[in-house]
């Protein structure tokens, strides 16, 4: 693929996004939600450390014009980091010289998370693995709402024989338990990025699914679809004019608190051994490879302290966006 | 007849609950089939099993032993009986539990699964009890200061303590228990008696953990939600202390919802025992797992997530039979 082609593809997932929350933000309950989520600290604060992964994500994807012909075009990250010099081993962050007892060496340079064993900075490792773990929880984010929503809503709406088969098909689905069926999709599919999309993709719609369902039956109920009805509306104009935005709030609620979970499944299927390729930088295949380093004297402890750390401040934050954004949009509940 | 007392609405109950397992079943056996033998081709699991340059013959061989070189659905060819084809040779072998043997060694999988029960159970099942007992405990707690500072600080932490991956807390775990301090040995299994415990602390008490936040958050919500029910205001009214009201009311009123949960948690475990048994050198049922995948070994993670699905299934029907048994109002719907 063209790098330009790549970036249109990055820029245009964003813009996507960025539209579909610019659509429903005129709605008057997300304004009400976003008058509350205002003022809460936690959640702003979570938002710009998520911001601020994106950001890094986007980095470590943008590619820039090669720099002489033939060359691979390198990522702004990869720029940005052009001038920090390959060592010949582990170092610790911020040494002078190289990890060794016996002869320790002079650095070329400051590593502010240190190198690991082939002399790598390791802060420039676990940028690019943000790239890997955002990337798995879009695509699989892509795959898994519009699916789960829609059959949720269906479902929920027509009733009947319908719901009975969506019933019958996540029912199953759910009887399988979801790390089994995940290895079991990527031993079939095969290791990669998109493998593993699909995986998390058919086996996240299934929560989803069950929520919007249940939520939808009971708008289906209320009194503004039977007016809608009796306008002489068609059930596709119900739905998607009148039962979706009404759901919508769940949805979002459920993307980031889903994301969350995918980024940590990304991490543990590569640790597993069916995620991530070997070589795709990855925060669970970080870890597998740093737990061999921690039985090492003296104690490799960075490598696996960056992975952890950038894994952990992701996922915590999504997971307090998502209960800050439920405060926003359902301040009784909680 | 059927409908003529109490007892008979149970048993009518149990029947629907019973007969609605089939069609859940066969799916499943639909799903693992269409993905081990639709999309990925028993001639390709041949290939990556016996090597891309295996002879013709052996591949050939391999297939027909195996039953791998019928039509997939429907046998058409003439003098052959329509149902001899691999999909329905599939579904009868596991309808009587016959899992065939392992692609990679070939010994029957049966033997294989009875040596990989007894060690996973002793791991999952003290990590269950060991983490059931912690987080309802510490659920009750927050609940019983609900709303304080403390409160908000526990769910702070729950909600740390479920951002780390599972990989960490036993690498942790590991790390600081058996190889700093060496209390616990940090890798093997035996069956005799006391040793057995030794191997087994570590691994329990860190799956236990790793749940820990998860559940507490869980279950402190359930019980929030028993404690803005009519009944404990009446029991207030009546001058029940907190304690009481907590530990007597809402609690048992709050553990018919937390059976189910229990069960629904049971995937999370088997997670656990996949990156645990593996970690620890325990010959159990994950840790097949976790080396079947790492040897392409396609008919065991077949079996396994069969068998994984089925326990799900029977656990899901147990909790709906004592919800049914706790609950009448269910039997009726």
């Amino acid at each position: 693929m063209t790098p330009w082609l790549e970036n249109l593809i990055v820029i245009g997932g964003l813009a996507i996004l960025i539209a579909t929350l610019w659509i429903w933000a005129h709605s008057d309950r997300w304004q009400r939600a976003w008058q509350r989520f205002r003022r809460d600290r936690l959640g702003i604060a979570s938002l710009g450390i998520i911001a601020f992964y994106l950001l890094v994500g986007l980095m470590a994807s943008l590619r820039l014009p090669a720099p002489a012909h033939g060359q691979a075009c390198p990522t702004i990250l990869d720029r940005l980091f052009s001038g920090v010099p390959k060592e010949k081993s582990y170092s610790a962050p911020f040494a002078d010289t190289t990890y060794s007892v016996n002869r320790p060496e002079p650095l070329k340079g400051r590593h502010p998370l240190g190198t690991d064993v082939l002399g790598k900075d390791v802060l420039l490792q676990t940028a690019k693995a943000c790239r890997t773990a955002l990337i798995i929880a879009g695509l699989t984010s892509l795959i898994y709402i519009p699916l789960g929503t829609l059959l949720g809503i269906v479902a929920g709406y027509f009733r009947r024989w319908v719901d009975d088969i969506i019933q019958y098909v996540y029912i199953t689905l759910a009887s399988i338990p979801n790390i089994l069926l995940l290895v079991a999709i990527l031993m079939v599919l095969g290791k990669g990025l998109s493998q593993m999309a699909i995986a998390l993709g058919i086996t996240s719609w299934v929560g989803l699914c069950r929520l919007i369902r249940g939520e939808s039956m009971r708008q289906a109920t209320r009194p503004y679809v039977e007016a809608a009805r009796a306008l002489g509306h068609g059930p596709w104009v119900i739905i998607t004019r009148h039962i979706l935005p009404n759901v919508m709030h769940l949805v979002i609620i459920n993307l980031v608190l889903g994301f969350s979970g995918l980024v940590l499944s990304e991490s543990i299927l590569s640790y597993i051994g069916v995620g991530a390729p070997v070589g795709t930088p990855s925060w669970g295949l970080m870890i597998d490879s740093a737990r061999m380093e921690l039985s090492r004297e003296p104690v490799v402890w960075w490598y696996l302290v960056s992975a952890t750390g950038a894994l952990f401040f992701l996922v915590l934050s999504l997971n307090l966006l998502g209960d800050a954004l439920r405060r926003a949009f359902d301040p009784k509940s909680s | 007849m059927l409908f003529s007392g109490p007892g008979d609405i149970m048993l009518n109950y149990l029947l629907r609950r019973i007969l609605y397992l089939f069609p859940i079943v066969f799916g499943v056996m639909l799903i693992t089939f269409s993905l081990f033998y639709v999309v990925q081709s028993p001639r390709a699991m041949a290939l990556q099993i016996l090597g891309p340059k295996a002879p013709k013959e052996a591949v050939a061989n391999w297939l027909h032993n195996r039953g791998y070189d019928k039509p997939l659905f429907f046998n058409t060819a003439p003098g052959k009986p329509p149902l001899d084809s691999q999909f329905f040779h599939y579904i009868k072998s596991l309808a009587i539990f016959d899992f065939g043997v392992s692609d990679a060694t070939g010994e029957p999988l049966t033997e294989v699964f009875k040596r990989g029960a007894i060690p996973s159970l002793l791991i999952t099942l003290p990590s269950m009890l060991l983490g059931l007992f912690l987080s309802v405990s510490f659920s009750l707690f927050l609940v019983l200061v609900r709303k304080s500072l403390i409160d908000l600080t526990g769910v702070f932490i729950c909600v740390v303590l479920m951002s780390f991956p599972i990989m960490d807390y036993v690498i942790l775990g590991q790390w600081l228990i058996a190889i700093k301090t060496s209390y616990l040995p940090a890798f093997g299994f035996n069956l005799e008696g006391i040793t057995t415990a030794k191997y087994l602390a570590l691994p329990v008490c860190i799956a236990a953990v790793a749940g820990l936040g998860a559940e507490t958050r869980l279950y402190r919500s359930i019980f929030l939600e028993e404690i803005n029910q009519d009944y404990v205001r009446t029991a207030k009214a009546k001058g029940a202390s907190p304690n009481r009201i907590l530990f007597s009311h809402v609690f048992k009123n709050g553990l018919i919802s937390l059976i189910t949960l229990v069960v629904a948690s049971l995937p999370f475990l088997i997670m656990g025992s996949l990156v645990l048994e593996s970690f620890f050198g325990i010959p159990g049922l994950g840790n097949l797992t976790i080396t079947a995948i790492r040897t392409s070994d396609f008919a065991v993670v077949r079996a396994v997530v069969y068998l994984g699905s089925l326990l799900y299934i029977l656990g899901l029907l147990l909790t709906d039979i004592c919800y049914a048994a706790v609950d009448p109002r269910i039997r009726f719907q």
